[in-house]
């Protein structure tokens, strides 16, 4: 059975979930995708992975969604109260959601996935520090070489100044 | 714990379908993502669930790497976004027909 903390993380977010999707105004809805990303955080540390809930937060809530934050500044004040969809596909769209919740939903209820049982200590941070500087550390030096690359190309591409002239002279 | 594997599959499953809904109806550059975001999130929290049950501690350096790397994604695509507005001065992906160079 689950506890009273699952049940609030999970409606807290899958209810901000659907408010960053539904809400009208964006920055609104950022702030509510901010709501899911902290509950996912809060996910991690039910799931004995403090270290994972930590770097959610700093990553997520506290860059990515400062960065979408800044982005929905930078557009103009009638697009972000605009809500821009396909209202013919709306239903077919809940339909698919249902669809897909209903179908995997059932397959995963009804495979072995509920016998299974741990009884196995959570693991410890310091391993996977260990992990990252020993056995991994192509890995580790990749991603900070992917890291850097695109928050290099994000910059250029953001900062080309010809873009909005070309257009304007087409 | 008390908490079982099965559930927080289910939270990701119902995660997974808002963000599939949100792509699939939204036409809002920025609104596609957080859909985006939202079932990056749900893939997440599936790997962090799974990585519990194994005794080392392997899935959750696979979760921090997968972390790691949305971050990245979501930069560029933000930065691609903000070139798409200035260019057509919307963010709705219906005026984005023609990207070429």
């Amino acid at each position: 059975m689950v506890d009273a903390t699952f049940l609030a993380l999970s409606v807290l977010t899958i209810g901000s979930a659907i408010a960053a999707l539904e809400l009208r105004s964006l920055i609104y809805g950022s702030i509510a995708l901010m709501g899911t990303l902290g509950g996912i955080a809060g996910f991690f540390l039910l799931l004995d992975s403090p270290f994972i809930a930590i770097f959610q937060i700093a990553v997520y809530v506290g860059s990515i969604a400062v960065l979408i934050l800044f982005t929905v500044m930078l557009v103009k004040r009638e697009l972000i109260f605009k809500k821009i969809e396909d209202r013919r596909r709306k239903f077919a769209g809940i339909g698919l959601m249902l669809i897909l919740m209903v179908g995997l939903g059932s397959i995963i209820i009804d495979s072995g996935l509920r016998t299974i049982q741990t009884d196995e200590p959570p693991v410890d941070f310091r391993d996977i520090g260990k992990d990252f500087v020993t056995y991994y550390w192509p890995a580790l030096v990749l991603m900070a070489l992917i890291l850097a690359g695109a928050v290099t190309g994000a910059l250029v591409l953001a900062r080309r100044e010809d873009v909005a002239d070309e257009q304007r002279t087409n | 714990m008390s908490n079982e594997l099965i559930d927080f599959v289910i939270v990701s499953i119902a995660l997974l379908g808002i963000g599939i809904y949100g792509l699939s109806v939204k036409r809002n550059a920025i609104r596609m993502l957080f859909a985006i975001e939202i079932i990056i999130n749900a893939a997440n929290l599936n790997l962090v669930a799974f990585a519990r049950y194994i005794p080392n501690s392997g899935g959750q350096t696979l979760a921090l790497f997968s972390i790691a790397i949305a971050a990245a994604e979501v930069a560029v695509g933000l930065s691609l976004i903000i070139v798409a507005y200035r260019m057509y001065q919307n963010i709705d992906i219906a005026d984005f027909r023609s990207l070429k160079g």
